[in-house]
């Protein structure tokens, strides 16, 4: 289903992901794990047509992400780590523009916008505009649009963050549904180990821009030499905390391959 | 199409519930119409230009349209912001259609605004010479209303934050507006204004305007309506290009 074949992305001198390779089989459960700033929200962006790739190639779906990117889109859907709401709607208008943009029918959005809203216990704010909400809240929206597509592949970065123990059991009670009853592939990347002992099939580390493991949860625990993942992931990944990642390090990246030119 | 009507759709939806920045937007050529119209009219009449509420009514409405279009536009930079813009860019969806649902949302803002200064003209005075020419002057504010927010998503696509709005707003906006002919008439000025409000497409928009409403123009109003369309088709070109390079 995705095929990542020596990928390369450059930012200035800095290599966010170096030479990167990887599959995923359609219908899999896919953990990408890494400590912050390792390269796993940078490779989701090349995945996902938003960023290009410095070197390398990917495939998704059968289509070639980096030539034909609109037939790509077709083929997955997303829930970012950071907010993508517009904070003017209302919920239920993201809702429905996610839908139109997704060439959701109306009569499937109709049954679905309520059903994902009570999934995720907004449905009595419905109406509320985005801007009102609490960051837990927008969360939660967030998931719920996410998946009110049934795309072949879900992409989902770090979609726990920030949410309850009851909205993370719904979710991914959710999610293991979606992937058993309509064969979605699932891609998700996280830093709570038991939501990967629980969901993933297949695992893959990536570290300082680079996969230094990959194979079944059982495979990472051996190599790691313990029983529990989160022994094992800090014993493959080292003790040392990472700088943080997102905007402010992409930032960073960025000035640095500006300042180059 | 159903991609363009509901970006269009969020467009209006947004304009309509921010109604400090409607009456807001309004204000500026309010107090243009009173402190030009009232304050050169006697000046203007002397030398024999006739009414000047008659020749500025136009460059007000065209500068309505010029600001909110691009204003809207440029809203742009905060889709990128506060991340909507990466909702919309991984969605099976072309970026010509993203493009074109943001461009006549924003055309769509600016001819309301426009109507509404209008009738603030009419108010303060103003007879358009002919209703029959009412439908023309409303085909060249859409040619106006188009290009500019075509113009303002375009300059967006390449700009990550709001630092560089006083820069549109200094060095695209004001020069656009004030060497156009939109507060005086473009014929007789020295050589080099004379160049640059003729390479400023606002000023054949102004004059198409000037034509319909007051009956007096420079210009052909068919080379105005051509020199629009065709400046609008290539900003589109340019701003499509743009938007292929974006990476978020």
């Amino acid at each position: 289903m995705i095929e990542v074949k020596n990928v390369t992305k450059k930012f200035g001198d800095f290599k966010a992901v170096d030479n990167i390779s990887f599959k995923v089989e359609s219908g899999e459960v896919f953990a990408f794990l890494g400590p912050n700033g390792a390269g796993k929200t940078t490779t989701i962006k090349m995945l996902t047509t938003l960023l290009r790739p410095t070197e390398g190639e990917i495939f998704l779906d059968g289509h070639n992400v980096i030539a034909d990117p609109s037939a790509t889109r077709r083929s997955f859907g997303i829930v970012f780590q950071d907010p993508s709401l517009d904070n003017e709607l209302t919920a239920y208008e993201n809702m429905q523009l996610h839908a139109v943009l997704y060439g959701v029918s109306k009569k499937d959005y109709l049954k679905r916008i309520p059903k994902l809203l009570e999934l995720v216990e907004l449905i009595d704010r419905k109406d509320a505009f985005v801007k009102n909400f609490s960051g837990g809240m927008k969360r939660r929206l967030e998931i719920a649009r996410g998946l009110l597509h049934h795309p072949k592949v879900l992409f989902l970065d770090e979609p726990t963050i920030g949410l309850d123990p009851q909205t993370r059991n719904h979710m991914w009670n959710y999610i293991h549904n979606l992937n058993k009853e309509e064969k979605v592939t699932i891609f998700f990347t996280t830093h709570h180990m038991e939501e990967v002992e629980r969901m993933a099939q297949k695992i893959a580390i990536i570290d300082n821009g680079k996969i230094i493991e990959y194979g079944t949860p059982e495979h990472i625990k051996k190599k790691g030499g313990s029983e529990s993942l989160e022994d094992a992931f800090i014993a493959l990944t080292g003790k040392q905390i990472r700088a943080e990642e997102g905007d402010m390090s992409k930032n960073l990246m960025r000035t640095a391959a500006k300042m180059m030119k | 199409m159903r991609t363009i009507y509901i970006l269009w759709v969020r467009q209006l939806k947004r304009f309509t519930r921010k109604k400090a920045s409607l009456v807001g937007a309004l204000g500026q050529p309010v107090i243009f119409l009173f402190a030009f119209g009232f304050g050169l009219s006697p000046i203007y009449e002397k030398a024999g230009g006739g009414s000047y509420i008659q020749f500025i009514a136009p460059g007000i409405i065209a500068m309505t349209i010029l600001f909110t279009s691009i204003f809207t536009g440029v809203e742009i930079i905060w889709d990128k912001q506060f991340g909507f813009l990466k909702e919309t860019f991984v969605a099976p969806v072309s970026r010509i259609e993203i493009f074109l649902g943001k461009t006549l949302g924003g055309m769509t803002v600016a001819v309301i605004q426009g109507l509404l200064v209008f009738l603030i003209t009419l108010i303060a005075g103003f007879r358009p010479q002919s209703f029959a020419m009412l439908p023309l002057a409303f085909g060249f504010l859409l040619l106006v209303a188009f290009l500019f927010s075509a113009l303002g998503t375009t300059i967006a696509a390449r700009l990550d934050d709001m630092q560089s709005f006083p820069l549109i707003i200094n060095f695209i906006i004001q020069p656009l507006f004030y060497l156009s002919g939109a507060l005086f008439p473009v014929h007789g000025l020295v050589k080099a204004l004379d160049i640059i409000t003729k390479i400023n497409p606002l000023t054949y928009g102004v004059d198409g305007m000037r034509y319909a409403l007051s009956g007096s123009n420079v210009f052909s109003p068919v080379l105005s309506a051509s020199v629009l369309v065709g400046v609008s088709i290539i900003t589109v070109g340019v701003g499509l290009y743009q938007f292929s390079k974006i990476e978020l």
